[in-house]
């Protein structure tokens, strides 16, 4: 696959966390909660851990 | 007067400053040019940088203030997830390229490109001048947060005594900075971030577990500000706010000089890239940072007479301080306030390094001294951080610190607007360089009077579109009609064959030292 093609891919990977974050309606919310901790927090902090994992990932494929 | 906390903050801050001289020496060139005093001669790596960018944007007032808007306003304080969560990729996709075609042709800040851009002296001016606006409420207040911690300590005295230790503080600043340039904050902000982690850590294991777990602490919040408010009869509320605010901040941030400064003091193109995947790690910490909100409202220091004169004073910006008094003995308080105050140093310093900057290259080299030498520049431009810096102590001791709240809400609001014309430019040269200034213009004009409209309380503008009502960050409000008459007027001045300039770069200056 070209570099662009691929950085392309990656755009479209990224836009998930986006939406993911941006949809507030989804996650606002206090279960399922996990170790007492309301859904709302623990939601976004995952996906701070998955956009790291996709960045890393676009990285390492030098997009 | 708290001894323990006072002394071992002060062992650490003269560490730091011992630090902040050093630095001079460290990698040592000569320090009479801006090149070096101002981006330390772009020679940073992948582990220096990634401490200098975190330094830069997780700052004393990050300390204090998210956690305090947690603490007073519940989930909407948790805006700062989503916004530090998309700002990364956004610079991913986008950033590298400043730095390459920067580096290509020796820029040292973003109005440098734009005036290279656009062969445009005014519109390079109002990129400066739109940077520096927004940066120096920024520093005043770093000086803030180092005043909360100060008054914690147990200084309490007012007038000129009172006001003392920040003077010191700031002296010790301006005086490294002058000094060692952008060296002294990037190997200070090493020592910052061991005491970050350590504070941190040791905030979210010990006290949780003082009081009962996560659940608990949860479980103490109120339930209208453990979520955000739904959406209720025809105003999108919350929701809207908490959105916009991330997604505006998000595009602001790297917009800041200081931010700028940190990205072209990098030595390679990937070392950017490998950061904007490294930085996350911040985040993580930020998330635990803005629980402590909670932490606060669940140890009930709120309710505790010994805080009730601070808390009275600084409202919930002394939720930080006042958990960590509560909670650990006096002298790992300590450990906390000096980490809030050399929090303040290394973005404070770095802010007026980069004020200075486009001070020096845009107005001074641009307008006063055009044929000034690199010697004439770094001259300026240390004396010119320290007028900054001068600016923002006497800002905070002079008028109440709500003002340098309020001008920090609008320093997002004016500095998104420079937007079109670095981050549209690095793709495009399409859009006419009178247009971007007009669209500028308008774009301050609107923000600006949307937060006024809220009397500078807040930058949430409730838009109405027909029926309903939709509150939103201005800064993210007044962007599109900024980009809208950028290219609309575009459209009139082709039209006309209007001069359009000489772009000093071409198309592969953005894509240099690609692997």
């Amino acid at each position: 696959m070209s570099r662009l093609k691929r950085a392309c891919w990656y755009v479209v990977l990224f836009a998930i966390p986006y939406g993911g974050v941006l949809w507030v309606a989804l996650y606002n919310r206090v279960e399922p909660a996990l170790f007492g901790i309301p859904f709302f927090y623990w939601f976004q902090f995952v996906w701070i851990i998955v956009t790291a994992i996709i960045t890393a990932a676009a990285y390492l494929s030098k997009v | 007067m708290n001894w323990p906390a006072l002394i071992v903050f002060i062992l650490l801050f003269a560490l730091v400053t011992v630090v902040g001289f050093v630095a001079a020496r460290w990698r040592r060139a000569d320090l009479n040019h801006i090149n070096e005093w101002g981006l330390a001669g772009r020679r940073f790596g992948t582990v220096v940088t990634w401490f200098l960018l975190g330094g830069d944007m997780y700052t004393a007032y990050t300390f204090i203030a998210v956690p305090a808007l947690v603490f007073g306003a519940g989930a909407i304080g948790f805006f700062a997830l989503p916004y530090t969560l998309m700002v990364y990729p956004f610079v991913y996709v986008i950033f590298p390229r400043l730095w390459s075609v920067s580096h290509k042709h020796g820029y040292v800040t973003a109005s440098d490109f734009v005036r290279g851009r656009y062969d445009s002296g005014l519109l390079a001016l109002v990129v400066a001048i739109t940077g520096i606006l927004a940066t120096m409420p920024y520093i005043a207040l770093q000086l803030l947060g180092i005043q909360v911690v100060i008054a914690a300590m147990g200084f309490t005295s007012t007038g000129l005594v009172g006001d003392l230790p920040l003077i010191i503080a700031f002296v010790i600043l301006a005086a490294f900075t002058y000094t060692s340039g952008l060296r002294a904050p990037a190997l200070i902000a090493v020592v910052k971030d061991l005491l970050v982690y350590i504070v941190i850590i040791a905030a979210v294991i010990v006290i949780p577990i003082q009081l009962g777990g996560y659940g608990h602490i949860f479980a103490a919040i109120p339930r209208e500000k453990l979520l955000l408010k739904p959406p209720a009869g025809g105003n999108i509320g919350v929701y809207s706010a908490y959105v916009t605010l991330a997604l505006g901040s998000s595009f602001a941030l790297f917009l800041y000089p200081h931010a700028v400064n940190g990205l072209l003091s990098a030595s390679g193109r990937k070392i950017i890239k490998r950061n904007m995947a490294l930085l996350p790690a911040y985040s993580l910490v930020l998330a635990l940072i803005a629980f402590l909100g909670y932490v606060a409202v669940a140890s009930g220091v709120q309710h505790d007479p010994a805080f009730s004169g601070w808390f009275k004073q600084y409202g919930a910006d002394f939720a930080v301080p006042a958990l960590l008094l509560h909670s650990f003995p006096a002298w790992f308080a300590g450990v906390g306030f000096a980490t809030i105050a050399i929090g303040a140093l290394v973005p404070a310093a770095i802010m007026s390094i980069a004020a200075s900057n486009l001070f020096t290259r845009n107005i001074y080299k641009e307008y006063l001294k055009p044929g000034a030498t690199p010697a004439q520049e770094a001259g300026t431009a240390k004396l010119v951080s320290l007028v900054v810096k001068l600016g923002a102590l006497a800002f905070v001791l002079v008028l109440p610190g709500k003002y340098a709240i309020q001008l920090q809400l609008l320093g997002g609001v004016w500095i998104i607007q420079t937007l079109p014309a670095v981050v549209i430019g690095l793709y495009t040269r399409w859009l006419h360089r009178w247009a971007l200034v007009l669209g500028w213009l308008a774009g301050m004009l609107l923000g600006t009077g949307m937060v006024a409209a809220q009397h500078f309380k807040t930058s949430i503008y409730p838009l109405h579109v027909g029926d309903l009502t939709v509150p939103g960050y201005a800064a993210l409000y007044s962007l599109p009609v900024n980009i809208g008459i950028a290219i609309f007027l575009t459209l009139i001045l082709r039209a006309l064959k209007s001069p359009e300039g000489l772009d000093q770069t071409i198309s592969t200056d953005y894509e240099y030292d690609t692997e």
